[in-house]
């Protein structure tokens, strides 16, 4: 538990840097996602065939439990809508139209690209098929 | 009597320990109500939570600043959770590699159809310049949003709150939206949500399905990217 949150904070601090010192326009925690992927990658890669290729459980459960309550974190932000009240009050309804209709065809678009190009470049979903509700 | 109680609120109000206590508790009461209906995404835990705290903190006359003192402990969990993600993502490996094509293809084609409908609806309802630039990154995680705003001249901290908003509505209307168009492939479902509604939507999508949680997760990261990359071109191209 605690090495895998040292594991975490060393990325996030090591994507930090990268952002810091490249000027990417990206966020050094998402940059500190792409490096902890890359160095999963590697590490099975390295120690193919002797039993370590699966990731530690320690980091399996710590990130299994911080990603369980992720809507958590959004929390305390969220709260600043209150700093917004008036501006929002102000201008409630193309802010809301916008905001829906603008999710709902996003998740539209994105569902049905991918969909339709899954099929197109002829595999089958597999095991991937699924219903119901999320 | 009610000297001790002024002087303890007094005490407790200055103390991170309250707005801390105050997020987790609001918290725990709407995943408790989430959990009762079944996983019912129109009782999203995020929402019930901020519609209980702004209550409280109105009723209480307390700042934000004074709450964000204690919630912001919670908040910093933002950034491991993020770097976490590569957990799942690794978990997922063999269906992420086969798609890829279709995956990057498809995560390009939400996120530019994220900024321009929220743009163009937003105008065509007369929304200030402001607003708009505001708006525009809404289907971002929020600190890559907030950077967005910030390079096209949108208001940073008028975004987070649009971005949440965004996260609630996706989380809350997905299932039923990706139900309609009878979508059943998880990775589709997954993307979808990723891509719409960031982390608020991924963390619906693990609840619900490995797969989707994985393909969200992934898509949450490579909209933020694309977005970031291709916003401000566009902004500068259209000089809004």
């Amino acid at each position: 538990m605690l090495g895998a949150i040292t594991i975490l904070l060393v990325f996030q601090l090591a994507g930090e840097i990268v952002r810091l010192l490249t000027g990417a326009p990206v966020p050094g925690p998402v940059i500190g996602m792409a490096l902890l992927f890359a160095a999963l990658v590697l590490r099975r890669r390295l120690t193919d065939g002797r039993g370590l290729a699966e990731i530690p459980e320690t980091l399996v459960n710590t990130a299994d439990g911080l990603l369980r309550h992720l809507s958590l974190l959004f929390v305390p932000a969220g709260v600043g809508v209150m700093l917004y009240l008036p501006l929002i009050a102000a201008e409630w309804l193309a802010i809301s139209v916008a905001l829906v209709a603008s999710t709902l065809v996003t998740i539209a678009v994105t569902a049905l690209a991918m969909t339709w190009l899954a099929r197109l470049t002829g595999r089958s979903p597999g095991e991937a098929n699924g219903r119901g509700p999320e | 009597m009610s000297g001790d109680l002024r002087e303890i609120w007094v005490y407790l109000s200055a103390s991170p320990l309250l707005g801390l206590t105050m997020t987790l508790v609001a918290y725990q009461a709407g995943y408790w109500l989430y959990r009762k209906s079944g996983l019912n995404p129109l009782l999203n835990p995020v929402l019930i939570a901020v519609v209980v705290l702004v209550a409280m903190l109105a009723l209480t006359a307390t700042e934000y600043s004074a709450y964000f003192e204690g919630a912001q402990f919670v908040h910093f969990l933002l950034g491991p959770a993020t770097v976490a993600l590569a957990v799942p993502m690794f978990q997922q490996l063999q269906q992420v590699r086969r798609s890829m094509t279709a995956l990057i293809v498809a995560v390009v084609a939400g996120s530019a159809t994220a900024a321009s409908s929220a743009v163009g609806i937003g105008w065509l309802l007369g929304a200030s310049r402001e607003t708009l630039l505001s708006l525009a990154p809404k289907s971002v995680t929020t600190p890559i949003a907030m950077g967005i705003a910030e390079q096209i001249g949108g208001l940073p901290s008028l975004t987070a709150v649009l971005v949440i908003l965004t996260g609630m509505t996706g989380a809350m209307l997905g299932t039923a939206t990706l139900n309609l168009l009878r979508v059943r492939d998880w990775r589709a479902r997954g993307l979808a949500v990723g891509v719409a509604a960031h982390g608020i939507g991924t963390a619906r999508a693990i609840a619900v399905h490995p797969v989707a949680g994985a393909f969200a997760g992934l898509a949450m990261g490579l909209n933020g990217v694309a977005t970031a990359v291709l916003l401000p071109l566009l902004a500068g191209w259209l000089r809004i």
